[in-house]
């Protein structure tokens, strides 16, 4: 009698399955945390009158918002309901003052005109959020696919934002003249209103509008 | 009239249904009802008030302007020749004043309504002409040589960002003249404030320290000593307050003659167009306001603005022409009778505390006006409150009593 037994393969996970993927794109535009779930306003009409400023602002959230999600992921199944606010609060503020440090140790520049808004990461909306809403659900994987994925939306809208906001308001992008001297002795001169926050807040605005109007995804029945 | 009708019907089957210019329906619809009476009637229930409709209103706020327009054509060249020191015939001024004005309004109705246009055509929307008004009044809160590329972008942001992201005409929150004012005046501040713009031409010329301040500026720093102030001097202030009445003050196109918008005021009260209520109550909480801030002139000497005589921020910069044509702009302004009075008191009283309380701001009108703008709903929403309560209270007594 052969003993045969029935070969269950065992079917290997891909290391990116499309759920995967999904988690990293969504946020990009269907799920923009800026965009569509209006979180983390504040940052974005503060830090991004220039380019580079607001690039490292991106760095920071992503890096905070994925490893926050990995760090809470792991322990989720210990910390008391209760006290789950409080447990999430010390982890991420451990991550921003590393993140805090690091800038002033090697970016002491961008770290002053940042300021206090590196500080204020740890109330930034999308951090908590997917604290929240994905990592004490999730397991480990995911939930840091999730928070770069969320970092990355967050990114794609500061940095758009900051790049027409310095175009046109200072006319350069991350410190390098677009709009030369010619232009300027033409009768040119830069917008001092894109300089001033009102003007990101218009521009999350027609953002919101264009792609309100172009993804069917968000179109509101009514 | 015959023959352009015979146009207008000759083109009209090329846009209509199944027409080949289909598409432009709306861009036909709004030039045919510009020039004639529409002939269709409203189907369902009707709630108009009044046989005129929104274009024939709109041509009368347009005519109410005219004044204000002409006037300031004539005083553009004027404040350039006096600065200058040179004699001019009447004639010279008025033409010089209109060389400088009319590209400010050809540019503000060509890129308006070739926004509102591509909007319309965008959504299939009817024109309306709520730019009508705003096209004019743009230019007439403009200093005379306002670069036009400039004014062409505070159009462009005005019309979308102030009015089509809303839902077009009747929908917007703000002001549209004055959004785009606020637009130049936050973006290109070197060129809608300060002491080199309010006289044209001249500019880059220093003329024997000649200064281009505002007037009410220069009657501060001067400490109200009319001969001794830094541009045009004056003999007396009562010649001083006239000159301001009648406009030959430097300051934005239309808005320097208290006399010709009170001219258009009138033509708007009386058509019943604008309404009175606001009118009347800016003018009082502007008083109010300046009495009250004149009283501490002795505390606090410092700010020479607190000496200004209260009945100058009615006559002096952009006061009256905010009050008659801005303030009483049906669409953003508050609805209810009782609203209206606390609309324009507030008005009036925000204006002049920004005046007098940071002389940084000339722009105490604009500013007051679009904060207003957007406190307007609220005032409407507690008005109508309170009479829901007064009417409850009734009937409870009625029926309880």
């Amino acid at each position: 009698m052969s003993t045969e037994t029935i070969a269950i393969e065992k079917v290997r996970k891909p290391l990116f399955t499309a759920k995967d993927r999904k988690l990293i794109t969504d946020p990009l535009n269907d799920d923009n945390p800026i965009t569509v779930q209006v979180l983390g306003i504040c940052s974005a009409l503060a830090v991004t009158v220039q380019v580079k400023p607001a690039l490292f602002m991106c760095l920071g959230l992503t890096f905070v918002v994925a490893m926050g999600n990995f760090v809470i992921s792991l322990i989720r199944n210990l910390i008391p309901s209760r006290v789950r606010i409080i447990v999430q609060l010390v982890v991420v503020a451990a991550l921003v003052t590393v993140v805090d440090q690091a800038l002033k140790a090697y970016a002491y520049d961008v770290s002053k005109e940042l300021s206090v808004f590196v500080g204020l990461i740890i109330t930034n909306c999308i951090v908590m959020g997917r604290l929240e809403a994905f990592a004490l659900a999730n397991k480990p994987g995911p939930s840091v696919l999730d928070g770069i994925g969320n970092g990355l939306g967050y990114s794609l809208i500061l940095v758009a934002v900051a790049a027409v906001r310095e175009l046109l308001g200072s006319g350069s992008i991350l410190g390098f003249p677009i709009i030369g001297q010619w232009a300027l002795d033409l009768g040119y001169k830069h917008n001092g209103l894109f300089v001033l926050p009102p003007m990101a807040l218009i521009m999350v605005g027609i953002i919101i509008w264009i792609q309100r109007s172009k993804n069917q995804k968000l179109i509101e029945a009514n | 009239m015959k023959p352009l009708k015979r146009i207008v019907e000759n083109f009209e089957p090329h846009f209509a249904e199944g027409g080949k210019w289909r598409k432009y329906w709306p861009l036909f619809d709004g030039f045919a009802t510009f020039l004639f009476t529409p002939g269709h009637a409203t189907h369902k229930g009707a709630h108009i008030r009044d046989g005129i409709d929104l274009k024939r209103t709109m041509s009368m706020v347009i005519l109410a302007m005219v004044p204000a327009l002409l006037f300031g054509m004539y005083n553009v060249g004027y404040q350039h020749f006096l600065a200058l020191g040179e004699q001019a015939a009447f004639m010279d001024m008025f033409l010089y004043g209109m060389w400088k004005v009319l590209p400010l309004v050809v540019v503000s109705y060509g890129v308006g309504l070739g926004v509102e246009f591509v909007f319309c055509i965008i959504k299939g929307h009817q024109i309306n002409e709520g730019y009508l008004v705003s096209g004019m009044l743009i230019p007439l809160v403009c200093p005379p040589d306002l670069p036009l590329w400039m004014l062409a972008l505070a159009v462009i942001f005005a019309v979308v960002i102030g009015k089509e992201v809303f839902g077009g005409t009747g929908m917007n929150i703000l002001n549209v003249a004055l959004t785009a004012r606020a637009f130049l005046f936050f973006a290109y501040p070197a060129d809608i404030s300060g002491d080199k713009v309010w006289i044209s031409g001249v500019s880059d010329q220093v003329v024997n320290g000649y200064t281009g301040e505002t007037a009410l500026a220069q009657f501060a720093k001067a400490g109200g000593d009319v001969a001794a102030m830094g541009g045009q001097s004056f003999a007396s202030q009562a010649d001083f307050l006239w000159a301001g009445f009648i406009g030959l003050i430097p300051g934005s196109v239309g808005e320097t003659s208290t006399l010709a918008i009170l001219i258009g005021a009138a033509i708007l009260m009386i058509t019943g167009i604008g309404s009175w209520r606001i009118m009347a109550s800016v003018a009082l909480g502007g008083l109010a306001m300046g009495y009250l801030l004149n009283g501490f002139s002795g505390a606090f000497p410092e700010n020479a603005y607190l000496a200004i005589p209260p009945y100058y921020h009615l006559i002096f910069g952009g006061f009256a022409f905010g009050a008659v044509f801005m303030a009483t702009d049906p669409v953003t302004a508050a609805q209810t009778p009782t609203g209206k009075y606390i609309y324009g008191f507030l008005i009036g009283v925000l204006a002049v505390i920004i005046r007098v309380l940071n002389p940084a701001y000339p722009e105490g009108m604009m500013l007051a006006i679009l904060f207003m703008n957007v406190m307007a709903p609220l005032i409407d929403h507690y008005v109508v409150q309170g009479n829901i309560n007064r009417r409850l209270k009734r009937l409870n007594v009625a029926t309880h009593g």
